[in-house]
């Protein structure tokens, strides 16, 4: 992904900016200004608090160009408190993660993009500290 | 519209095939399908693929793969949808001549995966997820079908060993397939040995980065009557949906919408039901997927696909034969060229040439073909 790509998606990496559905009162992440459950048009900003839980996890142990460093790496489905679920990296386990286990948003590095290229930072999970 | 038919074939043998290009494993399987259905030049070519762009820096597939095989000037186009790319282009070109647009359509599904390395390769492959939300957090195609199995045997209490029977019956029925690509028995032992590759799944519950090329030439009833020696297959329908490109926005993650929808379709289309089939080519790019498209086709109860292949039912005398000719994991899955190798399997099984692999009195059969995790489904079935 480009400079401008990844830019452009600043408030959802940083701060989990998603939708809330004018119409039906659904929840709404990744934003995409058509409620998925309704179809009406649906561009309300609601802002994520972050919490929520593993619906399901995997281990990455072949990794796409620009991830080979971070291997082996811990993929997730978080179904947020609010409702939606989305795909994200865990950190900070210890253990092996389970199905259920709470967790949190944080700000980490996604990726580099060589020693010239742009750093991305976005979200990953860790245990929840403060249950 | 008017009716169908599939009226030749031809494939190449899938596996690493360093010595031949994109356009050479193409030509290879068009001219055989031409040849098979005795037609000298088609009318229009669809070509299903999706990785040349970025793995071979080939763009305009259509023309290029139309000229080499001695056919410029025809209507040539790329469908695109993923793995479900080959499917897709079909379903174009069984379109074109339902329309009346050509009399005669030529299919080439074509995928040249193996010239990129492996960490080049599944970059490309993971472009079929959502960049800005599921690739960007470096997510793999392994490890999105890791997040469905892990969940499936979660949510229905299911043991990994129970997907052993879907590998198992893909590598016994590639055995009598000279074009498989792994042509060899896989044993219970070995299955439960394999290496891990993104828990829960295993070497074994995946099929293999590869090449190769498939093509069907598609035809009016008109002008199939009019080539002797040809055996036409019958296009009863052909039906296509979409869900959430991003497994993580499903309503529901383990009911494949877009393939119980697909599916529905097309029984409608034909007006036929699950038990009407006797054999169903299914997307085992991973045993997970195998099971999914199963419940979501209406041949297995949600949760019980596992169950139903540990009893035998899958096999090329149970209930319903799936993956006859090795399927994805053992006959192999070059990405774009699966959907139409599937279809190919199909015509050779419904045509009673499978040889030892024949499904007996088989007269009805569908294939299903799956875009990403379940984004884009296309549903096709064939009667003789």
């Amino acid at each position: 992904m480009n400079l401008s790509q990844n830019w452009r998606l600043a408030e959802q990496r940083y701060r989990l900016v998603g939708e809330i559905c004018p119409h039906c009162g659904v929840k709404i992440y990744p934003p995409r200004d058509a409620c998925p459950d309704c179809s009406q048009p649906a561009q309300e900003r609601f802002t994520f608090s972050g919490k929520g839980e593993i619906y399901s996890y995997t281990v990455v142990l072949d990794a796409p160009e620009g991830y080979e460093e971070q291997v082996p790496y811990l993929i997730a489905l978080v179904k947020l408190d609010e409702g939606p679920m989305l795909t994200a990296q865990l950190t900070d386990f210890d253990r092996e993660p389970e199905i259920g286990d709470r967790v949190e948003m944080v700000t980490r590095k996604l990726r580099t993009e060589g020693n010239a290229g742009i750093i991305v930072y976005g979200y990953k999970f860790r245990p929840l500290l403060m249950p | 519209m008017r009716d169908v038919c599939l009226i030749g074939i031809g494939q190449t043998p899938i596996g690493e095939k360093w010595d031949l290009s994109l356009r050479h494993l193409a030509f290879s399987a068009l001219t055989a399908a031409a040849a098979d259905a005795g037609i000298e030049r088609p009318d229009a070519l669809f070509v299903g693929n999706m990785l040349a762009s970025r793995l071979n820096d080939q763009a305009q597939l259509g023309a290029l793969i139309a000229d080499f095989c001695g056919w410029r000037g025809i209507e040539a186009v790329t469908v695109e949808a993923a793995c479900a790319s080959g499917g897709a282009a079909l379903q174009a070109a069984i379109r074109a001549v339902a329309s009346g647009a050509a009399d005669t359509a030529a299919v080439c599904g074509v995928e040249k995966m193996t010239d990129g390395s492996k960490v080049e390769t599944a970059g490309a492959l993971a472009t079929a997820a959502d960049a800005e939300y599921e690739g960007i957090h470096g997510v793999t195609f392994v490890a999105l079908n890791a997040l469905l199995m892990q969940r499936y045997m979660h949510e229905y209490h299911v043991p990994h060993e129970a997907f052993a029977p879907f590998s198992i019956n893909a590598h016994h029925n590639a055995i009598n397939n000279p074009n498989a690509m792994f042509q060899e028995e896989l044993t219970l032992q070995t299955y439960l040995k394999a290496p891990v590759i993104a828990p829960p799944i295993n070497l074994y519950d995946s099929s293999p980065i590869c090449d190769g090329a498939a093509a069907v030439i598609v035809a009016s009833i008109e002008v199939a009557r009019d080539l002797p020696g040809t055996t036409p297959v019958h296009v009863l329908a052909s039906a296509s949906a979409t869900d959430s490109l991003n497994l993580d926005d499903r309503h529901d993650l383990l009911s494949l919408n877009a393939a119980r929808l697909s599916a529905q379709k097309a029984y409608q289309q034909a007006g036929l039901v699950p038990a009407d089939m006797d054999l169903f080519e299914v997307h085992d790019a991973f045993s997970i997927m195998a099971a999914l498209s199963l419940e979501a086709a209406g041949f297995a109860d949600r949760g019980r696909a596992a169950y139903m292949a540990q009893d035998g039912e899958i096999g090329l005398n149970g209930r319903i034969p799936i993956s006859t000719m090795g399927g994805l994991k053992a006959r192999g899955h070059p990405v774009g060229a699966t959907g139409v190798y599937e279809v190919v399997d199909l015509v050779t099984q419904l045509r009673g040439e499978a040889g030892a692999n024949q499904v007996k009195g088989a007269r009805l059969g569908m294939t299903q073909n799956i875009g990403g995790t379940g984004a884009t489904v296309i549903t096709h079935i064939l009667g003789i």
